[in-house]
C-alpha cells in the first residue's frame, strides 16, 4: 500500500480512526468518568471532521487491482451516508440517557454504529463481488446487535433476532447466486463479468448462460433484502418496529441507501450488458414493492411499522430511476436518495421526540400535535408532505426527476402505475397530517407524562441536538428543490456511470 | 424582477409575514393591504397588456425566462395572454373578497390562504409545463387542511375525498406532460415552444391527449370524476369555497384549454366527442341534481359542477365564439358562485342552517343579503345585464355555428340547463327568501356588517360590468384565442 491507495480510501480511514478514538475511550474511560457525557458532542465533533476531511484530497482511482474503485460519485454517496449517521447521532441522545444501564453502554452504539457505515463504505466502493459481500456482511451484523440494543425489552430483542436470522439467510442466498456467477465467468470483479457476458447476449436473451441468469436472480435477492423490496420485505415491519427508534432511522436511511447505490454500481458495471435479463425482473419487482408497500402501509395503527412500509414503497420509486438505465436516472435516484434522508431524519426525530415523553408510538400519540406542539407537528408535515412528494418540498422534486428518468425510456405505464401509487400514499401521509391537525388532543394522557406549559398546552421539549438535526432537515427538506444547484451538482457526477 | 413574478411574490412575502405577527388586527391590515395590492397588480396588469398588446403581435407577453434546472430544460417561465390576464384579475378579485369574507378567521387558516393564492397566480402565470404543474400542485394542499380545520359538517371525509381525487387527477396530469415532454424531444418545456415547433407525433396525442384533459378535468368537475366538488364545497369555510369554486375549478378549465387542446389539437379534433358527452353529462346532470337538493351549499355545487361543465363543453367545440364563451364563462361562473358562497356563509353565520327547509323570509329581515342573493341568482339563471347572459349566450352561439348534428343535439340538450337553472335558483330564492318566517328566533338576525358588504358589492360590480361591457373583455379573448384556433385548422 502506498500513499496513492491511502488517498483512494481517505474516508475509510478518517473513519476507521473515529472509530478507534471512540473504540479506546469506550474501553479505557472510567465507569463514571464525565468523559461519558462528552461522547455525543465528541463523536459528532469527530464525524463532522471526518465529513469534512473528505472533500479535502478528491483523489479517485483503483486500489488492489480494482478491488476497490473511488469516483466523486462514491464520495458524495458516502457523504449522503455520514450524513444519516450524523443525524442518528444527534437524535440518539436523549434515548441513550434516558435510564443509567443505556448510559454506561453508549461508547458501544457509537461504535456499533461506525463499523456498520465502515461496511456500508465498503459496499459502496467495492470492484468486486466479494468485496461488496464483504462489505454487506460488515453493515448487517453490527445493525442487528443495533436493533437488539434495548436487550431487555422483548420486542427489541426479537427484532434484533430476527434481522440477524433473515439477514444470514439472504446473505446465504447471495453467495449462492455468487458462487453461480463464478463458475459462469470465472471472475468476480465487475468489469470481468460485464464482459463476459457480454459475448453471451449478442444473440438475445435465450442464449444468456441460465448460470449467469440463476446468479444475477440471487444476487438481486440479496440486495432486495437490503433494500426491503417486495417480496424480499417480511423482515422490514417486525424490525423497524422493535428497533429503537433512532435506529430504525438508521435502517430506513442509511442501510438502504448504502444497498441502492451498491445496487447501481453492481448493476451497471457488473450486469450493464444483462440489462434485458434485469429489466423485466426490476419492472415487476418495482410494481408490487410499491403498490403493495402502499396497502400494507394503509393499515398501520403504529406509526414506525407505518414509516417501515412506507420505505417499502419509497425503495420502488428508487428502482424506477435504476431501471431507467440512463444517466439521468443515476441522478436522480442519488437526489432521491438525499431528498429521501432529510425528509425521514426529519420524521424519524419527531417520532423519537415524542416517544422519549410519552413512550407511545402509535398514532393516537400525535392527535392534536398541532395545537399542543405546533413546531414539532410543522416538522412532521412537512417531512410527509415531501415524502408524498408534495411541492415546495423537495419529495416533490425527486419524485418528478425519478418519474421523468422513467418516462425517457417509454416506460409510460409503469410511471403512471407508480404516480398512481403516490395518491395512495398519499392518503396516508394526511393521516398523520389528519391526526396533528384535525382531530383534537388526548391531553389528558400526555399532560401526565411531559412538562405543562401555559394554558394548559403541552409542550414537548426536545434536547438541542435533536433540535439542530430537525432544524437542518427541515431547512433541507424545503430548499434542497428550489436549489437547483444541488441537483446539477450530482448530475455532474454520475456522468460516465454508463 | 419581471411584475409577473409579484403575483407570486406578495403572497409569498405575505405568508412570510404572517408567522411573524400575532394580533387579529395586524393579520387583517396585511391581509387586506396584500389582497389590495393583488387586485391594484391585475388592473396594472390588464392595462399594460392592454397597451402592449396594440404594438406587440406576440402569442404571450411579459415574457421572461430563468434556466431552473437545465438537465431536464426546466425553465421559470412565465407570460401572459388575454386569457390569463383575465384569469388574474379574477383571482385577485377573488382573494380580495375572499379576505372580507374570513374576516374572523385566525393566523393559521390565511397561511394556507396565501399558499392555496401562491399557487393560483403561480399557475396562471406558467408558461413551463414543470411549473406549472408544480403550482397547480401548490394550490391543490392546502385545500385538504383549509377544509378539514376550519371546514363544517363531515370535514375529514370531504377533504380527504378532495384531495385523493384531485391528486388522482395530477396523477394522469403527470403522466401526460411527461409524455408531452419526451414524445417532443425532450428539448423544452415551454408550451408557447412546444405548441410552436415541436408538434407531439399523432400516435403519442391518441393517449396524451385524453389523459391530459382527464388530469385537468377533475378539476373541472367533469362527469363522473365530479364527485368531489358538491361535498368539498359543502363542508370548506365560506371564503374557501369561494376561492376554490371561483378559481381552483378554472385551473381545470385553463389547463384544458393551454395544456391539452393548445398542445395536442389533431387529438382534440378527432377525440373530442367522448369528452362533449361527458361534459354534457356534467352540464345536465349537475343542473337536475341542484333541483333536489336542500342545502344551499350543495345546490350551489352542484350548479358549480353544471357551469363547470359548461366551460369545458364550450372549450370542446373548438371554434372561436365558443371558447370566447368558456372563457367569459369561467370569469361569469368564478365571480358569482364565490358571491354565492360569500352570502350562504354570510346567512349561515347567523342561521346556523343552510337547509332551505328550515329558513323563510329572510328577505324582510336581511334585505341587503337577500336583495343580493337575488341578483346573484339572476346572473346565474342568465338574465340580460349580468355576466351570466353574456357567457351562456356566446357558449350557445358559437356550439350551434358547428355543422354537424352530433354537437347541434347536444348543443340543445345543454341548452336545458338554463330552463332547470332557472327552476332551482328561483325555488330556492322563493323559498328561503320570501314566504313566512319559518323560525321565529330568525326575526332578530342582523344583516350584513361592513365587512361582508365590501365582499358582495366588489363582487356584484364586476358581474354587472361584465354584463354591460362584454366586448371588454371577449376582445381581450378572441385575440388570445387566435394562436389556438390556428393550430387546429
Amino acid at each position: 500500500m502506498n500513499l496513492g491507495s491511502f488517498l483512494i480510501m481517505r474516508q475509510e480511514v478518517g473513519l476507521l480512526l473515529v472509530f478507534l478514538i471512540m473504540l479506546v475511550l469506550d474501553i479505557f474511560a472510567p465507569e463514571k468518568s464525565k468523559i461519558r457525557n462528552t461522547f455525543q458532542p465528541l463523536v459528532c465533533i469527530l464525524f463532522f471532521i471526518h465529513t469534512s476531511l473528505g472533500f479535502l484530497f478528491p483523489s479517485q482511482g483503483e486500489a488492489f487491482g480494482g478491488m476497490y474503485v473511488t469516483s466523486t460519485l462514491t464520495t458524495w454517496m458516502k457523504h449522503i451516508l455520514d450524513l444519516g449517521v450524523l443525524f442518528m447521532f444527534l437524535q440518539s441522545g436523549s434515548w441513550l440517557n434516558s435510564n443509567e444501564a443505556m448510559a454506561r453502554r453508549k461508547g458501544e452504539f457509537y461504535v456499533i454504529s461506525l463499523a456498520t457505515l465502515l461496511g456500508m463504505y465498503i459496499m459502496v466502493s467495492a470492484g468486486n463481488l466479494m468485496l461488496l459481500y464483504i462489505g454487506i456482511e460488515t453493515a448487517s451484523l453490527p445493525v442487528a446487535v443495533l436493533a437488539a440494543y434495548n436487550k431487555y425489552q422483548h420486542k427489541s430483542a426479537e427484532a434484533g433476532a430476527k434481522y440477524v436470522m433473515l439477514s444470514a439467510f439472504s446473505s446465504g442466498i447471495m453467495l449462492f447466486g455468487l458462487s453461480f456467477l463464478y463458475a459462469a465467468a470465472g471472475t468476480l470483479y465487475y468489469g470481468d463479468i460485464n464482459l463476459s457476458a457480454a459475448g453471451s447476449t449478442t444473440v438475445g436473451v435465450g442464449s444468456v448462460d441460465l448460470f449467469t441468469i440463476a446468479g444475477l436472480v440471487m444476487f438481486l435477492s440479496g440486495l432486495g433484502f437490503k433494500i426491503s423490496l417486495v417480496p424480499f420485505h417480511l423482515w422490514t415491519a417486525d424490525v423497524y418496529e422493535g428497533a429503537p427508534t433512532s435506529i430504525t432511522a438508521f435502517l430506513s436511511v442509511a442501510s438502504k441507501a448504502a444497498a441502492c447505490f451498491a445496487l447501481i454500481f453492481a448493476l451497471y458495471n457488473a450486469f450493464g450488458s444483462l440489462f434485458i435479463v434485469w429489466k423485466p425482473l426490476l419492472w415487476a419487482l418495482i410494481v408490487i414493492t410499491i403498490t403493495l408497500g402502499n396497502i400494507f402501509a394503509l393499515r398501520q395503527k403504529e406509526i414506525k411499522r407505518f414509516f417501515a412500509f412506507s420505505s417499502i414503497s419509497q425503495a420502488g420509486y428508487i428502482m424506477l430511476g435504476i431501471l431507467s438505465g440512463t444517466q439521468q436516472g443515476m441522478t436522480a435516484v442519488v437526489y432521491y436518495m438525499l431528498v429521501y434522508l432529510f425528509a425521514n431524519m426529519a420524521a424519524f426525530g419527531v417520532i423519537s421526540v415524542i416517544e422519549n415523553k410519552t413512550g407511545r408510538t402509535d398514532f393516537g400519540a400525535y392527535n392534536g400535535l398541532g395545537k399542543t406542539n405546533p413546531v414539532l407537528a410543522l416538522v412532521m408535515m412537512f417531512a410527509v408532505f415531501s415524502l408524498a412528494g408534495i411541492p415546495p418540498f423537495g419529495g416533490f422534486f425527486s419524485k418528478f426527476f425519478i418519474f421523468a428518468a422513467a418516462a425517457q425510456q417509454s416506460e409510460y405505464l409503469l410511471v403512471f402505475i407508480a404516480l398512481l401509487n403516490t395518491v395512495v400514499s398519499l392518503y396516508y401521509y394526511l393521516l398523520i397530517v389528519r391526526a396533528m391537525y384535525i382531530r383534537p388532543a388526548e391531553t389528558a394522557e400526555i399532560t401526565k407524562i411531559a412538562d405543562a406549559g401555559t394554558a394548559g398546552m403541552v409542550r414537548i421539549k426536545a434536547d438541542s441536538y435533536t433540535n439542530i438535526s430537525l432544524f437542518v432537515c427541515t431547512g433541507a427538506v424545503i430548499l434542497v428543490g428550489i436549489a437547483s444547484f444541488i441537483f446539477r451538482n450530482i448530475d455532474g457526477l454520475t456522468f460516465g456511470i454508463r | 424582477m419581471n411584475i409577473l413574478s409579484l403575483f407570486v411574490a406578495i403572497p409569498t412575502v405575505m405568508l412570510l409575514l404572517l408567522f411573524c405577527i400575532k394580533s387579529q388586527n395586524a393579520i387583517r391590515a396585511l391581509m387586506v393591504a396584500g389582497s389590495s395590492a393583488l387586485l391594484l397588480l391585475a388592473g396594472v396588469v390588464t392595462f399594460m397588456f392592454l397597451q402592449e398588446r396594440a404594438v406587440n403581435p406576440d402569442v404571450m407577453l411579459f415574457v421572461s425566462d430563468t434556466v431552473w434546472y437545465e438537465a431536464l430544460n426546466i425553465h421559470y417561465a412565465v407570460g401572459v395572454d388575454g386569457i390569463s390576464v383575465l384569469m388574474l384579475g379574477l383571482s385577485a378579485i377573488i382573494m380580495f373578497t375572499g379576505v372580507f369574507s374570513s374576516w374572523n378567521m385566525e393566523r393559521s387558516f390565511f397561511m394556507w390562504f396565501c399558499l392555496l393564492t401562491i399557487g393560483v397566480f403561480g399557475f396562471f402565470i406558467s408558461l413551463d409545463l414543470f411549473t406549472m404543474f408544480l403550482f397547480y400542485e401548490v394550490a391543490l394542499i392546502p385545500m385538504y387542511l383549509l377544509i378539514g380545520v376550519w371546514g363544517t359538517g363531515k370535514k375529514e371525509y370531504s377533504a380527504m375525498k378532495l384531495t385523493l381525487m384531485l391528486m388522482g387527477g395530477s396523477a394522469f396530469l403527470l403522466t401526460g406532460i411527461l409524455g408531452i415532454y419526451f414524445t417532443t424531444g425532450g428539448t423544452t418545456m415551454n408550451i408557447v415552444e412546444i405548441a410552436k415547433n415541436h408538434i407531439v407525433p399523432m400516435a403519442h396525442q391518441y393517449w396524451i391527449f385524453p389523459v391530459t384533459f382527464l388530469g385537468f378535468g377533475v378539476l373541472g368537475a367533469l362527469f363522473p370524476f365530479h364527485t368531489w366538488s358538491p361535498d368539498g364545497h359543502a363542508s370548506a369555510p365560506t371564503s374557501v369555497s369561494m376561492l376554490h369554486a371561483g378559481v381552483l375549478m378554472k385551473l381545470g378549465g385553463y389547463g384544458c384549454f393551454r395544456v391539452a387542446i393548445f398542445l395536442m389539437p389533431q387529438a382534440a379534433q378527432e377525440l373530442s366527442w367522448i369528452f362533449l358527452i361527458l361534459t354534457g353529462i356534467s352540464v345536465v346532470y349537475g343542473a337536475l341534481s341542484a333541483v333536489v337538493q336542500t342545502d344551499l351549499k350543495y345546490i350551489n355545487a352542484y350548479s358549480s359542477v353544471s357551469h363547470c361543465g359548461l366551460v369545458l363543453f364550450a372549450i370542446l367545440m373548438l371554434n372561436r365564439t365558443a371558447m370566447t364563451g368558456a372563457v367569459l364563462q369561467m370569469l361569469s361562473h368564478g365571480l358569482m358562485t364565490a358571491l354565492f358562497f360569500a352570502l350562504i356563509g354570510l346567512i349561515y353565520g347567523r342561521t346556523h342552517t343552510r337547509d332551505i327547509r328550515e329558513m323563510g323570509g329572510l328577505m324582510k329581515i336581511m334585505p341587503f343579503a337577500s336583495v343580493c342573493y337575488v341578483i346573484a341568482g339572476l346572473a346565474s339563471l342568465g338574465l340580460p345585464g349580468l355576466s351570466g347572459f353574456v357567457a351562456e349566450m356566446t357558449i350557445f352561439v358559437g356550439s350551434f355555428q358547428e355543422q354537424d348534428t352530433f354537437r347541434r343535439i347536444l348543443t340543445l340538450i345543454a341548452t336545458t340547463s338554463i330552463v332547470v337553472t332557472a327552476v332551482y335558483i328561483l325555488r330556492t330564492v322563493g323559498k328561503f327568501l320570501y314566504g313566512e318566517l319559518v323560525n321565529p328566533e330568525h326575526a332578530n338576525l342582523t344583516d350584513a356588517t361592513w365587512y361582508e358588504r365590501v365582499s358582495v358589492a366588489v363582487l356584484i360590480l364586476f358581474i354587472v360590468a361584465i354584463g354591460v361591457l362584454p366586448n371588454f373583455s371577449s376582445n381581450i379573448i378572441s385575440d388570445s384565442i387566435a394562436p389556438v384556433i390556428a393550430g387546429l385548422r
